[in-house]
């Protein structure tokens, strides 16, 4: 760690990992969906990172990207999950191993 | 502005400085490095001290007058008038056994109620008590104040999943869903203030509320988007500390006690703490955006300490809680969520526009008319669309699935 | 900040941990609670860099809206029933695998890359005004159409998972 900002992009790039890795070792859609969600975080922490470390804080790239970035993670956690809820009603399971089929 | 001499007389001034000047005093003993971090640990002595003894009074009060509108006294046997009654309960809720279920949860059930109460004491470190007087003076006050609004809903949920018990949760998700309507609306109100004062921070929010002209203040709550606002913030702030009329995630008569049917002794009185905080902040808050926060009714009343008006018109809050307890009966879930979504919502945008109407319509009386009318048609025609869709005939049944 | 502070090493192991405990535990709720903590070390981590409407937002929109909406979403799909074959997919190495690779690339980049990026280190003055200035003012377009999209996606979710009417037997 020989610059703050490398120590916050190394903690933003281990959460992306650990993300990514849920979304991909999890079973069950919603985790899948929360590890998304991580990964989207690690994202904003380096966004905010790079606005507060680089040249000209005071133009708030960073920062506006990083608010409309959870704006967006926002919603699309809704509409995620509402396809969850709807899948579930119809299989009956939220497992994704089992919902391996197009046939409804 | 019709100012007395009395509200320069030094003596005054410094009688509504005194904590100030106490803490300023206090923190003098310390080396200069300690002094930033002693004042703000002193201001939070303060705050943990004050609010949970009003905390305290509130309950006798809230006790004794539910009795006297139910036509019977209250608790009169602690103490003179009852007004002992407080350590009582305090000692029956430190002395009795705390039962946790079996199959609880331990963990989050533990730690339900003691994040819930962190959260609310956290929302008190951005209300200006009075001049000068405020914890933190944050440039985005009013969003670290929502904010931590947002951080209680889920403990909320955290205590009745953790209890393993169908009431508990079903108390838990009424509570979440009606927290989360009426969060909305409590934001959207706050936003037409902020919108004229063109700031999110609290103590410029009083400021720009403490001139007069004449006599008068230049309080919100005097102008039509503001009475508006005010109404629809009181209804929002009803429903999240889920007080009567909206208390049936609560309601003994159908949940045991909702979410915190699993909790006794301690717990459920840090519960109940909690609750009771909440009412106090989110008071507090609707002073500071609406009812001109510590700023005197009367520009000759200016002599009179800042901080007793603040928490004169807080306790005034408090009163019409208890009223409003007492006289209501409880609105059924799903009635509760028609009128948050369908009336409460729909005018609080509305309100939106008047205030941006207001603010560029100009000095005069023209924009007092053009703005009660619309706020006063708008609630006449949503309260007859609303009536015109209750069916009021047979009684028809929906069953669940 | 020349050096990285004690509080930063404290709220990246939070933050950390919270992750961790969101992909490793087995029930669900829990994972959803953990991931609430995660959310709360990163809105701390933007509060330390002096990001404060960001951190604030973040706990207002992830801690206040998304955690409530994944512990629907879980009692809505009876999570708290446990596969009986584990909750670990079968080909859960192979993701493992993938996962580091990605953060050891990710990594190689940053370390690689230190002495290259210009750091100034003075706290920038950024008020919430000049925040509303810039998104009426410059970002007013992406404004706008962040508007459409969180409209979209609120009809999209709500007839997503309405109730199918019933069609006539």
């Amino acid at each position: 760690m020989t610059t703050p900002l490398a120590g916050y992009l190394l903690v933003a790039a281990l959460l992306f990992a650990i993300g990514l890795g849920g979304a991909l070792v999890r079973r069950n859609a919603i985790l899948v969906l929360i590890g998304i969600e991580l990964m989207l975080n690690a994202a904003n922490l380096n966004l905010i990172a790079f606005w507060r470390f680089g040249p000209h804080p005071e133009a708030l790239t960073g920062m506006m990207f990083a608010i409309f970035s959870i704006a967006v993670a926002a919603a699309e956690a809704a509409v995620g999950l509402g396809l969850v809820i709807a899948i579930y009603r119809h299989t009956n399971t939220a497992e994704l191993d089992k919902i391996d089929r197009m046939k409804g | 502005m019709i100012a007395t001499p009395w509200a320069t007389n030094p003596f005054f001034v410094n009688l509504d400085q005194i904590f100030v000047l106490l803490r300023n005093w206090l923190v003098g003993f310390l080396p200069a490095a300690l002094r930033p971090a002693a004042g703000v640990l002193l201001g939070v002595i303060a705050i943990v001290c004050v609010f949970p003894g009003l905390f305290a009074l509130t309950t006798v009060f809230e006790r004794k007058g539910l009795g006297r509108i139910q036509n019977r006294i209250g608790p009169n046997r602690v103490g003179p008038y009852g007004l002992l009654q407080p350590v009582a309960d305090g000692i029956k809720s430190l002395t009795k056994e705390d039962i946790v279920p079996l199959r609880a949860n331990a963990a989050v059930h533990f730690l339900a109620p003691l994040v819930l109460v962190v959260t609310v004491f956290m929302g008190f470190a951005v209300l200006p008590v009075g001049r000068n007087m405020v914890l933190v003076d944050m440039d985005a006050g009013l969003l670290f104040f929502f904010a931590m609004g947002a951080a209680t809903e889920l403990c909320v949920f955290m205590a009745g999943w953790s209890s393993r018990n169908k009431y508990s949760l079903l108390g838990a998700m009424r509570a979440v869903a009606q927290m989360i309507s009426y969060e909305v609306v409590l934001l959207l109100s706050s936003v037409a203030v902020v919108m004229i004062t063109g700031s999110l921070s609290l103590p410029k929010i009083v400021a720009a509320q403490n001139t007069y002209t004449g006599v008068f203040p230049h309080w919100y709550i005097f102008t039509p988007w503001g009475l508006a606002g005010f109404l629809m913030y009181a209804i929002a702030a009803t429903a999240e500390t889920n007080r009567s009329p909206f208390d049936l995630p609560e309601g003994e008569s159908e949940l045991v006690a909702g979410y915190h049917t699993e909790y006794s002794g301690f717990k459920f009185a840090l519960f109940f703490l909690g609750e009771y905080l909440a009412m106090f902040s989110i008071s507090g808050l609707g002073t500071t955006l609406f009812l001109g926060g510590w700023s005197a009714p009367f520009s000759f009343l200016t002599w009179v300490p800042s901080w007793i008006w603040f928490f004169g018109k807080v306790m005034m809050s408090i009163f019409v809680f208890i009223w409003m307890r007492g006289t209501l009966p409880r609105l059924r879930q799903d009635q509760l969520m028609n009128f948050a979504w369908k009336f409460v919502l729909p005018f609080t945008l509305l309100n939106l526009l008047v205030t941006a109407l207001w603010r560029f319509m100009g000095e005069g009386w023209a924009r007092w008319v053009v703005c009660s009318v619309i706020l006063i048609a708008a609630y006449v025609v949503m309260g007859r669309l609303e009536m015109r869709s209750e069916h009021f005939g047979r009684r028809r049944y929906r069953y669940a699935e | 900040m020349r050096t990285l502070s004690p509080i930063f090493y404290l709220l990246a192991a939070l933050t950390l941990a919270g992750g961790l405990a969101t992909v490793l535990l087995k029930q669900l709720v829990h994972c959803a609670l953990a991931v609430t903590v995660a959310f709360a070390g990163l809105a701390l981590l933007f509060l330390q860099l002096d990001a404060q409407f960001a951190g604030f937002a973040q706990i207002l929109v992830y801690i206040g809206a998304v955690a409530i909406l994944i512990v629907f979403a879980i009692l809505l799909t009876r999570g708290s029933d446990l596969p009986k074959d584990g909750v670990f997919s079968r080909s859960w190495p192979l993701g493992l695998v993938i996962a580091a690779g990605v953060f050891a690339v990710l990594g190689w980049a940053v370390l690689a890359s230190v002495g290259a990026v210009p750091q100034q280190n003075t706290v920038p003055a950024v008020t919430v005004h000049d925040i509303g200035d810039a998104l009426v003012g410059r970002y007013v377009l992406p404004l706008e159409i962040v508007a459409l999209l969180l409209t979209a996606a609120t009809i999209g979710a709500v007839i997503v998972a309405m109730h199918e009417k019933e069609r006539p037997r």
